[in-house]
């Protein structure tokens, strides 16, 4: 099984270097403990894709709020992903 | 040749569109008709006759605006990086020391630091602080980015809110020769962003000035893979059931699904004959006069970084009704970012409001004269500014709204674009998008916005959507 946490933080770290991403809080939202805006969102929807292979429609970037609710949904994908 | 998207301009947006098309993988392909990437904001150099060798100069580059100290968050400069994946640190920003905007009997200086602007207010302006304090707060409240917002009247709003017509002249007069497209006046939402971009963050320059992020922009290019074609000017955009297929330029005919043109929105429309659509030409454009002198002029003589200078109690924005308008200029002395090294020759740069059709139709000869006019009173203006100074340039560039028309393809030389922009990118033809000036963000830091989130908005996100 892929470590989705741990995935979503190197992302995370690579789009937004200047976030420290040591002491998240799983369950609080990403944008209310980082500087996250909606174009970072995006950039967290592109990189899934482009390194990952793993597709999130828009209407499901809410469910990318907090790092326990993106493993609940990335969870699933990740096991059925291509690689 | 088939592409995921092509790219029509290699200026500020086109560089920063084309950045985030192939961050994530599209064939990109950037087509500039000159022999040089920046557009507007491009670089030129000339032969140094007194000294050898070549002498280096921006073609625009006063102050790059949105001003942030390393580390800040949540400002239109710091999604920049994040967004361009570039560091702070790469763009070597120098502060400036302070700006000045100079009417007949008051001066307001404003820095990076917004209360000296507050401070000045207060001091000069005490009967009309609160309407001030309240302009400051509508602002901050205000969402700029709301791409549906109509136009509406930012003089309109500044008489409802302040008592003091002089100090809404005063503030309005650094952000309407920085940014509208608009004669006298400029759309709120546009007010609102310049306001933020000069009063709250301020002015510095990239230490080697825009050749600096020109090459930031084409090292990431390059790095990931995008393809950049110089002196290939679009001659046509194709259109096939009122949806773009592709481009015609330099006779060959490329192919792309989605096409972003950073080349103006009327300039957009003549490439395009089947488009429907009627943007008028901005009316505004300049003239620049670059002078070199000998040394830098001594910070005890002009401590400004620049000096926005009205003769007069009211601010007219408008084409100048004799060629050029020499009641008002803006007047910006490079030297004075930090660290304020003071050996070397000293620059400093003039610009005036113009008025295009009557350069355009003068002959040769006179057109070299009256460049030489514009030179004249622009210096003239320089040594009244600067207690002491008489020293002759060795250097004087002039350059004309005719140099800008030629140089970058703008219709009547027009440097804010249209005046009806097309605020979601859109044009009648889809997939068709107009990026940069015309979309409505300007500005070094504000086109590169514009490409940044049309190439988002048109490139990325429509296809996560296809990706359901
Ligand atoms: C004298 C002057 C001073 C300025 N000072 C400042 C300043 O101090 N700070 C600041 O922030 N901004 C300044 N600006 C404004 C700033 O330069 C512009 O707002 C910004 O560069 C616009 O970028 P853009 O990408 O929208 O358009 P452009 O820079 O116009 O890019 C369009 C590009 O398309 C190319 N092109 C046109 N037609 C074709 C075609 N048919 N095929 C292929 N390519 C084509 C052009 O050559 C150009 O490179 C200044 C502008 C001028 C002229």
């Amino acid at each position: 099984m892929a470590d989705v946490r741990q995935i979503v933080i190197d992302i995370i770290s690579d789009i937004a270097p200047d976030e420290d991403v040591s002491s998240i809080d799983d369950a609080k939202s990403l944008r209310e403990q980082l500087d996250l805006d909606s174009m970072d969102f995006l950039d967290i929807v592109m990189e899934l894709r482009k390194r990952h292979k793993v597709e999130v429609p828009q209407e499901d970037y809410p469910k990318l709020a907090s790092l326990q609710s993106c493993v609940a949904y990335l969870g699933p994908k990740f096991a059925t992903a291509p690689v | 040749m088939t592409y995921d998207a092509i790219v029509i301009g290699a200026g500020m947006s086109g560089l920063a569109a084309g950045i985030r098309l192939a961050m994530f993988d599209k064939r990109v392909l950037i087509l500039e008709k000159h022999s040089i990437p920046g557009g507007l904001n491009s670089y030129y150099q000339r032969r140094n006759f007194d000294r050898g060798g070549i002498r280096q100069f921006d073609v625009g580059l006063h102050a790059l605006t949105n001003f942030i100290k390393k580390g800040e968050k949540g400002k239109p400069f710091s999604k920049l990086l994040k967004q361009l994946r570039l560091s702070y640190d790469d763009f070597k920003l120098c502060p400036q020391s302070y700006s000045a905007i100079r009417f007949p009997e008051t001066q307001l200086r404003f820095s990076n630091d917004f209360e000296l602007l507050r401070s000045e207010v207060f001091e000069k302006f005490p009967h009309d602080i609160d309407g001030f304090n309240l302009l400051v707060e509508k602002v901050r409240a205000f969402n700029e980015l709301d791409l549906s917002l109509g136009y509406s009247s930012s003089r309109q709003v500044l008489r409802s809110i302040l008592k003091d017509d002089l100090l809404a002249e005063m503030l309005l007069c650094p952000l309407l020769i920085y940014g509208s497209a608009w004669e006298d006046d400029m759309d709120f939402a546009q007010f609102v962003i310049m306001f933020k971009s000069l009063y709250f963050e301020g002015f510095s320059r990239p230490e080697g000035g825009v050749r600096t992020i020109i090459g930031l922009l084409m090292n990431k290019l390059q790095e990931l893979g995008a393809e950049v074609r110089f002196k290939t000017a679009v001659s046509e955009i194709l259109v096939k059931n009122g949806e773009v297929v592709g481009v015609v330029a330099s006779g060959e005919v490329l192919l792309a699904p989605v096409v972003f043109s950073s080349v103006g929105y009327p300039e957009t429309v003549a490439l395009a004959p089947s488009l429907e659509a009627k943007p008028r030409v901005g009316a505004m454009t300049f003239l620049e006069s670059i002078f070199v002198f000998d040394h830098k002029i001594p910070l005890t003589a002009n401590e400004a970084t620049i000096i926005f200078a009205n003769n007069a109690q009211t601010y007219a924005y408008r084409p100048a009704q004799n060629f050029f308008d020499d009641v008002s200029a803006v007047v910006c002395f490079p030297d004075n970012y930090e660290p304020h090294v003071r050996d070397g020759e000293g620059t400093v740069r003039v610009t005036y409001m113009a008025n295009y059709q009557q350069w355009k139709d003068l002959e040769r000869s006179r057109y070299l004269e009256m460049k030489q006019v514009v030179g004249e009173s622009a210096l003239a203006l320089v040594h009244s500014l600067v207690p002491g100074l008489v020293e002759k340039p060795l250097f004087t560039d002039v350059f004309s709204p005719l140099t800008i028309e030629r140089y970058t393809g703008h219709l009547n030389g027009t440097v804010y674009g249209s005046t009806d922009k097309t605020r979601d990118g859109r044009t009648p033809v889809k997939n068709l998008f107009v990026i940069g000036t015309d979309q409505g963000f300007l500005g070094i830091i504000g086109a590169m916005l514009s490409g940044i989130s049309m190439a988002n908005l048109h490139g990325l996100m429509s296809e996560a959507k296809q990706g359901e």
